[in-house]
């Protein structure tokens, strides 16, 4: 067992290769044979993983989920924002670029409204939970934008780490239901085409979530939602600790 | 060589990750501003250029087309390591503003989906592409 262990650690990456591998294989054939491909077999295994998180979450007492786990170490390299990053611009292989030209205003228009509106919402309801001060009304609203917005905002704006944590925990919330969400409504809000991958990617933000969400519904739609995703994060981070915050300032004074 | 694609992929990730970074102290932010979606504009410029050039051999495509299929299983990992007990045990507070964002991006999504003509949805624009040259061949995922 020990012996076990140590080349399971020793080799963290491969361990992980080998898990990930097993864990599509068993989503597939959940998919295939189970639910007759009505469920598609990336979205199954995003959920084994949330689910496995969750499960590894309360048995550790981490906040890594299974990385936490030290022989599945590995996962959180091959899951890590390097190789995330990297398999993402591999997908812009295969973007098809007259279809990106075509939609490039509105994928602009549509990033401005993914700042906008998440922020709109989280700090209205920071507003109907008592929150009355101009800092923590804006980080949590940016909190709602993306998980990273959310503590870049707090850390410039000086906030409380309670507030951090709610902002963070909405952010990652949000992305955990973009994942599951998307492929059940894909159809009914017509996620079928570039053009819709690209306002998709700009309005729902979040690159874990718009890259899993999208994994899951259609594979090819990915390398558009996330061209339009990646601005996302930087551009809430520019406006939510300036421009939003005084907006927000402005109305509630201090 | 399917290491020259690697290395393709690899330096137009650095290089956008780099430019992301700089536009990001430019303007002020501790952040990365689209450093990502940098590297993917740099890299759909490096394909055009090497296929005007004829360039672009088996190898590199290869080089780059691995990465891009494994993605899928990167983000199962990337969905395994989430603290996913803290976002589901948090409060009300991060239940309804989590769940009322969602779903009003969904809504606009549907939205502006609708504004003007519809596009053209993946599987017609696969099958005009197989109507004009060979099937591309679906990565296996």
């Amino acid at each position: 067992m020990e012996i076990l262990k140590h080349a399971l650690s020793a080799n963290a990456l491969v361990t992980a290769f080998a898990i990930v591998g097993l864990v599509m294989w068993l989503s597939n054939a959940i998919s295939k044979r189970l639910l007759f491909g009505r469920v598609h077999g990336s979205a199954i295994a995003i959920v084994i993983g949330l689910a496995a998180a969750f499960a590894a979450g309360l048995w550790t007492g981490g906040d890594k989920g299974v990385v936490d786990i030290p022989v599945l170490a590995g996962i959180g390299l091959m899951g890590g924002a390097m190789l995330r990053d990297f398999a993402i611009v591999a997908t812009a292989f295969e973007v098809d670029v007259i279809q990106a030209r075509k939609a490039g205003a509105i994928g602009a228009c549509a990033l401005a409204l993914g700042t906008i509106l998440p922020f709109i919402v989280g700090s209205l309801v920071a507003v109907a939970f008592g929150y009355t001060d101009a800092v923590s009304i804006t980080t949590i609203g940016a909190g709602a934008v993306t998980y990273i917005v959310g503590p870049v905002t707090g850390a410039a704006l000086g906030a409380s780490s309670a507030v951090m944590a709610l902002s963070i925990a909405t952010g990652v919330f949000k992305a955990v239901l973009v994942m599951i969400g998307t492929p059940i409504v894909a159809k009914a809000i017509g996620l079928d085409n570039p053009r819709s991958a690209m306002v998709f990617g700009g309005l729902m933000g979040t690159v874990s979530g718009v890259s899993g969400g999208l994994a899951a519904t259609d594979r090819r739609l990915v390398p558009y939602g996330a061209l339009t995703a990646t601005f996302h994060t930087g551009l809430g981070c520019l406006v939510a600790p300036s421009i939003l915050y005084l907006i927000v300032r402005g109305i509630v004074g201090g | 060589m399917t290491i020259s694609g690697v290395a393709l992929l690899a330096i137009c990730t650095l290089l956008g990750s780099f430019l992301g970074d700089l536009l990001g102290s430019a303007l002020g932010v501790k952040a990365n501003v689209g450093g990502v979606g940098i590297a993917m504009l740099l890299l759909i410029a490096a394909r055009l250029w090497l296929t005007r050039r004829g360039l672009m051999t088996a190898g590199v495509k290869f080089g780059v087309e691995f990465w891009g299929a494994l993605y899928i299983p990167i983000v199962v990992a990337m969905a395994a390591q989430q603290n996913v007990l803290v976002a589901a045990r948090s409060g009300p507070l991060v239940l309804i503003a989590g769940i009322s964002a969602v779903l009003i991006c969904f809504a606009t999504v549907a939205l502006i989906s609708r504004i003007g003509k519809k596009g053209e949805t993946m599987d017609e624009i696969e099958a005009k592409a197989r109507a004009q040259a060979s099937p591309p061949g679906e990565p296996v995922v």
